[in-house]
């Protein structure tokens, strides 16, 4: 009987089980908030106004260009390829033996990095010209625009994507395991391994992960809630974080 | 009089579109000077030429005898010393009203917190806005937002004030508490450059007066003699249509 069997799995195998799952949250946790700091300093970088001319507009569009090159890049190939080319790359090519958790790490911030980066640029369209043009207007130069102005309120209108890209994470490490790393998924497979019992083992793990991310789910939703309300901020566009209400018309650009 | 900003041969285009033609003027100390013109004369954006938010596409801009449009000259430093009022207000919206008058005396004039917030406080109540301090910008109304933008950009204490149709984003009944501000300033001998479509307080408080229209300044003068001898067809075309 299968229920039995799961029961049986979970007193014989808890700790493998919570230990996966823990270093899924870890992982899951780390790499997106590197992933969003990641995303919001592409966000800063991609927004510098070009300068007309002169050395500073050719390393500009250097550096935009790299930038580029590296969110199309994490964006247009598996996470589960990059693994293997970042792991067994890294020590053929350089001779770096790569302690696996921080392998892990490293691919998930990236990789997270490249579609925050999207999601912050999203963001920052979507906050109304008028804060850039007032915060100019009193001597604000681009950086401290964004830093006093601009990200706070983009950090409220992204809040729900990330936590979107969080709940990915959390899925998307168990392709991890190819490189050995000890998350959900290849701990479930060695418990699987060991009682061929492959439906109840990952039914388990199923549930575990579900568990998590619905939690991080509520959570978030608590926190949103308790940053000022959307009210707070009046959007334009229609960007998927897009946070305005219909009537809130007054700060619109006006052409 | 000594002129505190100086525009010469000033022009601007979007695309093909020539918004701003060869535009010589200059705003002088103390002085109240309103623009008035029907829309798409040139009129907001000459304002936003003078303060860099549009770039201009030729012409010069003369602030303490030298050229902002060259290149090596800081920007972010000559701004602090305009200061602009939007037609859509532009509070911060992350900020509550003391905070909007502060940021910017803290971040860019490395003011010590307690001094900007004294400055703040002090403007905040030229505008009578004192007693929101804690407010978020949602919370207030269009003219109080419209005064606590006026209250932030006097806190940076420019040496001109720019006002971009202040009144026009706002209910009727509320333009008249934001134009009772204004006139005060006007009164204390604040330096003011003001894109208005409202004729009588233009009439009221300005030392001068211009007229554009079709991005040239085609008259101007003091508000006796724009408003009740204008000189060009134009002009009396444009009052007769406004004032009737």
């Amino acid at each position: 009987m299968s229920y039995e069997w799961i029961v049986n799995i979970l007193t014989n195998n808890w700790p493998m089980f919570l230990r996966g799952a823990g270093m899924t949250l870890l992982i899951s946790i780390i790499g997106t908030i590197i992933g969003a700091v990641i995303g919001l300093v592409i966000g800063i970088v991609h927004t510098i106004p070009m300068p007309e001319r002169g050395f500073k507009k050719l390393l500009l569009k250097i550096i935009n260009f790299v930038l580029s090159a590296y969110i199309e890049f994490f964006r247009g190939t598996p996470m589960m390829v990059q693994a293997m080319v970042i792991f067994y790359g890294s020590a053929l090519a350089f001779g770096i033996d790569m302690d696996v958790f921080l392998a892990a790490v490293f691919i998930v911030s990236i990789n997270t990095g490249a579609y925050m980066s999207e999601i912050v640029r999203g963001g920052i369209v979507s906050v109304d010209k008028g804060q850039f043009e007032s915060a100019q207007a009193i001597g604000m130069n681009h950086f401290q625009t964004m830093m006093h102005v601009v990200l706070p309120q983009v950090i409220r209108n992204i809040l729900p994507a990330t936590g979107n890209q969080f709940v990915i994470n959390i899925k998307d490490t168990a392709v991890l395991s190819v490189i050995g790393v000890t998350e959900l998924f290849f701990q479930t497979r060695t418990v699987s391994g060991n009682n061929f019992r492959y439906f109840e083992s990952f039914f388990v793990a199923c549930v575990l992960y579900f568990i998590m991310t619905f939690a991080i789910t509520l959570l978030l939703r608590r926190l949103e809630k308790r940053m000022d309300g959307p009210e707070n901020y009046s959007m334009i566009g229609g960007l998927p974080m897009q946070v305005a209400k219909p009537e809130d018309t007054e700060h619109k650009i006006k052409i | 009089m000594e002129k505190v900003i100086e525009i010469q041969h000033l022009s601007k285009s979007f695309g093909t579109h020539e918004v701003l033609k060869d535009i010589d003027f200059a705003v002088h100390k103390g002085e109240v000077v309103c623009v008035i013109g029907s829309s798409g004369s040139g009129k907001s954006t000459l304002l936003r030429c003078i303060n860099l938010l549009e770039k201009p596409s030729g012409g010069q801009i003369i602030y303490n005898g030298e050229n902002i449009l060259d290149d090596r000259h800081d920007i972010h430093a000559y701004r602090t010393k305009l200061g602009m009022v939007f037609q859509q207000f532009n509070l911060f919206n992350n900020h509550n009203v003391i905070n909007n008058c502060t940021v910017g005396q803290v971040k860019v004039l490395k003011r010590r917190r307690e001094e900007a917030e004294k400055v703040a406080i002090k403007y905040l109540n030229v505008v009578g806005m004192d007693q929101y301090v804690n407010a978020k910008a949602r919370q207030l109304s269009g003219g109080q937002k419209q005064r606590v933008a006026i209250a932030r950009a006097l806190s940076m204490e420019p040496d001109v004030m720019l006002f971009d149709e202040p009144t026009s984003a706002l209910d009727p009944e509320m333009v008249g508490e934001v134009l009772r501000v204004m006139k005060d300033l006007a009164k204390s001998g604040l330096t003011m450059l003001i894109v208005t479509h409202e004729m009588e307080f233009a009439k009221e408080v300005s030392d001068r007066v211009v007229f554009m229209d079709k991005g040239v300044i085609v008259e101007e003068g003091p508000p006796e003699q724009i408003f009740n001898n204008p000189a060009h067809e134009r002009t009396r075309e444009f009052l007769k249509r406004t004032l009737k």
